[in-house]
């Protein structure tokens, strides 16, 4: 019995290891490729390494990337950055004060993270430029704020909820009124959700795509969309694509790999509460 | 305990958050719809203030049953298609990598960044590397030859094989079937659960669509003048496995935190009634799971029905057999200048994903006040 | 203190944000921007432009603003979104023909820029019918900067000695060839995504139809549905079956790689290829490589043509005109296409700057029956070939030549050919 337990358990690690190395095979096979020459890329030997480690691609897409990535950069700090703090507030709100129509708002907001962005994307752009606000960063950051509420909100809200009552209204009784009570109560104990939700929402606008791609001049536009031009524009050699691939992934990467923990509870609060 | 003065600051304090949501929310979908019902798109569509005339709702019959709207029409089949099983495949790998990292000896963090790392990359990230994967001549149709099989042939993304097709003539007929399985399935969780309103509501209402299905009123309907081919596109399965790839981390984490709840004196309980490791799952674990697979079904399901940069990074804009709607409206409205069927393609996957989201929604706030 | 800390945080990326917007917002003297598709191994064509430009008018700073990637449509979404809401960039590269005129003058979106051709001579300059394609009754509308051809066979002189098989000059020889080459496990004919088929197509077209129906098409003087067009359907069919299997996978550049690499007999496409082999791949022209007229289409040449036209409202038009000068001077013309593999779309050209591919093609350009390329823009407008690709796709997926005419003689009817 015990030596057949000994033996399953083997198994399991096994098979874990296996699916592991499953799951690594794109990472092994971008590296790999970035590393060649493009003389080297040949679909039929595109599994074995390099002959040379030829490390020109990732200075080429480097330099290419470079105003891309401080776009990038910008947007996501900037956006991130106002979408949590109105989120906290929100939430805030949300959670501690009954306004009327409370429990029809909260609904109505969150609605707001799952519509396709197809469905407002012409309104969208015209209201972009009737503002003037089409084409730069700003513009840019007003629509990843606006699109992040729902979800900072959401977040924010169910953190706070947690937060007891008794601890505000000690506060309150102390005479500290709606923004003390924020400031002395709710802010402190806001660290961590503040981080979910910062990597959360950064991830999100580091990765998007479809307003990157549209409401954005050249000049303004983010490492995705730079990504898909390299990619798409000239799909001749592979080594390239590979290693602008890398670079745009990597802060997102290692953020995951740094921060995972917080980047799991963004997750499964995202989730709702089922 | 609040004060009116704090009530009036918290309301100011949403205030803006809420105006502006209602303008990029509601009022751009409002926007949206008023477009569909024009006829934007025709000769000079690019004019600074376009002239456009109120049709009403020809854009939306002439996608579903107008000849040329053929495309969009295989679009919704391929989103069905690739919905279902990006849906079913992410859950049921996310499960077992769940219960694979709950039974490890050793090693757990690391596994769970491993199968969780993809979930940190963009689409357009994933979709470049998995082009490469898969290209035909290449990537993993030349892996088995490593190990001195022969190479894979099958062709990944550009396959122009199609399966289990259906006319879509009959398109009523099998939205009939469809909602039959559904109520029979849900009829059946009744009867699992011994719900004797809930079984009996069910009940009837599959008589009823049986009837409707047994009638042949339904393939009586002609939508369009000739037969017309819609199916699997078995070139979709590309874009699954990268897409499968990507989340099922995502499905893995809420599952693994979904097993951590359980507690342990309830399997210990289930173990000592004699009940295997295998009957512990499956009879205490799994349905206390039920509730994590319905939200991740809803995420999951919201993803599928918007795909959109992953397709494009993949196999690109003009490629018919991986298309799908949101693709088409991207096309419709900047290549083809025809802007309000672009919107009407916006506003069909607004309602798509409605149907799944606002039960969704409506339950869980509901739940929350209860 | 941790409460100050995030207030300061916030506050900081606030002040980040108005700084951000204060910088980009100011309008700063003396830009040009330039809007194009060229980069990778277009770019550096516009490089030189841009430098001669910059020589011109050193107190001018050129943006230069490049969309490229997803087959042309990512493109098409920025400078639509732009042009919608009023803030067009000062000049934009665009098909000479229907993708111009179609899209952009109908809207009343282009100045006129009759004016610019009397002042720099350029009536005599240009081909009578390329001038056509730039022009409405209302005005002319862009500047011309080069001339492709779309019609060209490449192949491998020594491969195609290897395996036995010399050029077809006709389709029905190329079915002569093309079980040969298929024993021998060659592949006759690659093609790439799809917009590479829609090129393969006209090339069809015009050998089956001829040049006066092949124009015909574009009147609407001939009908989608006769049996002339069907027969083209079903020649291109079969020609189909004589290609590469995962041809939507490949870019244009791998579909010629196929065949530099030997996988591949022959590739249609237009002479941006020739540039291709000769600059990155590092082929001789006509010893490295060859080329012919796509068969059945000798003597006839399919154009298309990059211009460059003056956006109503645009923002440096100064600047902009300046631009457009120099775009269709000699001086720019032959700065310009030597290094993007085309010709110049001036009849004045100095021949001696091209290579032995570019003479030859500027040689045919001169002696030629000059027709619109539909893949690219000329011929047809936007709507069109945006449903065309719909089209070729029912039939790729279909084969069936009556349905894909039907298809197309609806598309022609919707967008509106040949009214």
């Amino acid at each position: 019995m015990a030596k057949s337990r000994g033996a399953a358990k083997v198994l399991v690690q096994v098979l874990a290891a296996l699916l592991a190395a499953a799951y690594l095979i794109p990472v092994y096979m971008t590296l790999v490729t970035s590393l060649k020459s493009p003389q080297e890329i040949n679909l039929m030997t595109a599994w074995q390494p390099p002959s040379q480690v030829n490390w020109e691609s990732y200075s080429t897409a480097f330099k290419q990337f470079a105003p891309y990535i401080k776009n990038s950069l910008i947007l996501a700090v900037c956006a991130t950055a106002i979408s949590a703090a109105m989120g906290s507030l929100n939430g805030y709100v949300l959670s501690k004060y009954s306004l009327p129509g409370r429990n029809v708002i909260m609904p109505l907001i969150v609605f707001g993270m799952f519509i396709p962005y197809q469905s407002i994307l012409v309104p969208l752009f015209q209201f972009m430029q009737r503002t003037k606000l089409y084409g730069g960063l700003p513009g840019l950051i007003l629509v990843h704020v606006v699109y992040g509420l729902p979800i900072t909100t959401l977040l924010f809200r169910s953190f706070y909820e947690e937060i007891p009552d008794e601890l505000l209204g000690a506060a309150s009784i102390d005479g500290a009124d709606f923004f003390g009570v924020f400031r002395y109560v709710i802010m402190p104990l806001s660290g961590p959700p503040f981080l979910v939700v910062c990597i959360w929402q950064f991830t999100q606008i580091w990765n998007e795509f479809l307003f990157a791609v549209t409401l954005t001049r050249p000049s303004a536009q983010p490492i995705t969309v730079a990504l898909a031009n390299l990619a798409g524009g000239q799909a001749v050699s592979w080594n390239l694509p590979m290693a602008g691939s890398v670079l745009a992934a990597l802060p997102t990467v290692l953020i995951y790999v740094l921060l995972g923990r917080y980047f799991v509870r963004g997750l499964l609060a995202g989730a709702l509460k089922g | 305990m609040q004060s009116r003065r704090d009530n009036l600051a918290a309301a100011l304090i949403i205030l803006p958050s809420i105006i502006l949501l209602g303008i990029f929310v509601y009022g751009f979908i409002a926007q949206t719809m008023r477009v569909s019902m024009t006829d934007w798109g025709q000769e000079a569509a690019m004019v600074l203030e376009p002239k456009v005339n109120y049709i009403g709702l020809a854009n939306y019959s002439d996608l579903f049953t107008g000849f040329l709207n053929m495309r969009f029409r295989q679009d919704l089949t391929n989103m069905l298609f690739f919905t279902l099983l990006f849906v079913g495949l992410s859950l049921l790998a996310g499960l077992l990598l769940a219960v694979l990292i709950d039974q490890l000896a050793w090693g757990e963090t690391f596994f769970r960044t491993v199968f969780l790392y993809p979930m940190s990359l963009s689409f357009v990230v994933t979709g470049t590397i998995w082009r490469w994967l898969l290209q035909p001549r290449g990537g993993l149709n030349v892996l088995p030859t490593l190990v001195g099989l022969p190479a894979g042939k099958f062709l990944w993304l550009t396959s122009r094989d199609q399966t289990l097709a259906f006319d879509w003539s009959h398109i009523f007929y099998y939205l009939c079937l469809g909602a039959l399985i559904l109520f029979s399935i849900s009829a059946c969780s009744h009867w699992v659960r011994g719900e004797a309103a809930g079984l009996r509501a069910k009940l009837v209402i599959c008589a009823v669509l049986l009837g409707i299905l047994a009638s042949g009123v339904l393939t009586s309907i002609k939508l369009l003048p000739f037969p017309e081919q819609h199916g699997f596109n078995k070139a979709l399965w590309g874009i699954v496995l990268a897409a499968v790839w990507q989340m099922s981390g995502y499905t893995m984490a809420l599952y693994l935190a979904g097993l951590r709840t359980i507690p342990d004196e309830l399997r210990e309980a289930a173990r000592v009634d004699g009940a295997s490791k295998f009957q512990v799952y499956r009879y205490v674990d799994l349905p206390l799971l039920g509730p994590i697979t319905v939200s991740a079904v809803v995420i999951l399901g919201h993803i599928a029905l918007k795909i959109f940069d992953l397709i494009f990074a993949m196999a690109g804009p003009d490629h018919y057999p991986t298309s799908v709607p949101a693709i088409t409206m991207f096309l419709k409205t900047f290549r083809g200048n025809e802007l309000a069927v672009g919107s009407a393609i916006g506003v069909i996957l607004l309602i798509l994903v409605s149907l799944l989201i606002i039960p969704y929604l409506i339950t869980s706030f509901k739940a929350e006040e209860g | 203190m941790r409460t100050s800390r995030w207030l300061k945080l916030v506050g900081m990326c606030g002040a980040l944000l108005l700084m951000f917007a204060a910088v980009t917002s100011a309008a700063v003297q003396g830009e040009l921007e330039i809007f194009s598709w060229w980069a990778g191994d277009e770019g550096p064509a516009l490089e030189a432009l841009i430098a001669l430009y910059e020589k011109t008018y050193p107190e001018v700073s050129v943006i230069n603003a490049t969309v490229t990637g997803g087959a042309g449509v990512h493109a098409k979404a920025v400078l639509k979104t732009r042009m919608l809401g009023g803030d067009p960039p000062d000049t934009f590269q665009v098909h000479a023909g229907q993708e111009l005129i179609g899209t952009w003058v109908v809207a009343n979106r282009m100045e006129d820029l009759t004016w610019l051709y009397e002042e720099e001579g350029w009536m005599e300059a240009f081909p009578a019918d390329l001038l056509g394609l730039l022009s409405t009754e209302e005005g002319i509308w862009s500047v011309p900067v080069n001339i492709h051809r779309s019609n060209v066979l490449y192949y491998i002189p020594d491969n195609l000695a290897q395996w036995g098989v010399d050029v077809p000059k006709t389709w029905d020889e190329f079915f002569e060839i093309a079980p040969k080459l298929e024993a021998q496990g060659i592949i006759p004919l690659s093609v790439g995504e799809n917009w590479t088929a829609t090129h393969l197509w006209e090339c069809v077209a015009l050998s089956a139809l001829g040049p006066e129906k092949y124009g015909q098409l574009w009147d609407g003087e001939l009908s989608w549905r006769s049996p002339e067009v069907i027969a083209v359907w079903e020649l291109f069919g079969r020609i189909l079956e004589y290609t590469n299997p995962d041809a939507p996978s490949l870019s244009w550049q791998q579909a010629t790689d196929m065949v530099v690499s030997g996988q591949a007999a022959f590739n249609i496409m237009g002479d941006w290829a020739s540039g291709y082999m000769s600059t990155t791949l590092k082929l001789a022209p006509g010893t490295g490589y060859g080329w012919a007229a796509a068969p059945g289409t000798e003597g006839v040449f399919i154009m298309l043509s990059d211009s460059f036209g003056l956006p109503v409202g645009c923002r440096h038009r100064d600047n902009a005109i300046a631009w457009l000068r120099m775009l269709g001077s000699l001086e720019g013309q032959d700065t310009f296409n030597p290094l993007k593999g085309s010709i110049s779309a001036r009849i004045d050209s100095d021949l001696t700057k091209y290579d032995v591919y570019l003479q030859s093609a500027a040689n045919d350009w001169r002696t030629n029956r000059i027709v619109g390329s539909l893949a690219h823009g000329v011929v047809a407008n936007e709507r069109f070939m945006n449903d065309f690709a719909t089209v070729m796709d029912i039939f790729l997926a279909s084969k069936n030549a009556e349905a894909a005419s039907n298809a197309a003689e609806a598309v022609a009817i919707q967008s509106g050919i040949g009214r």
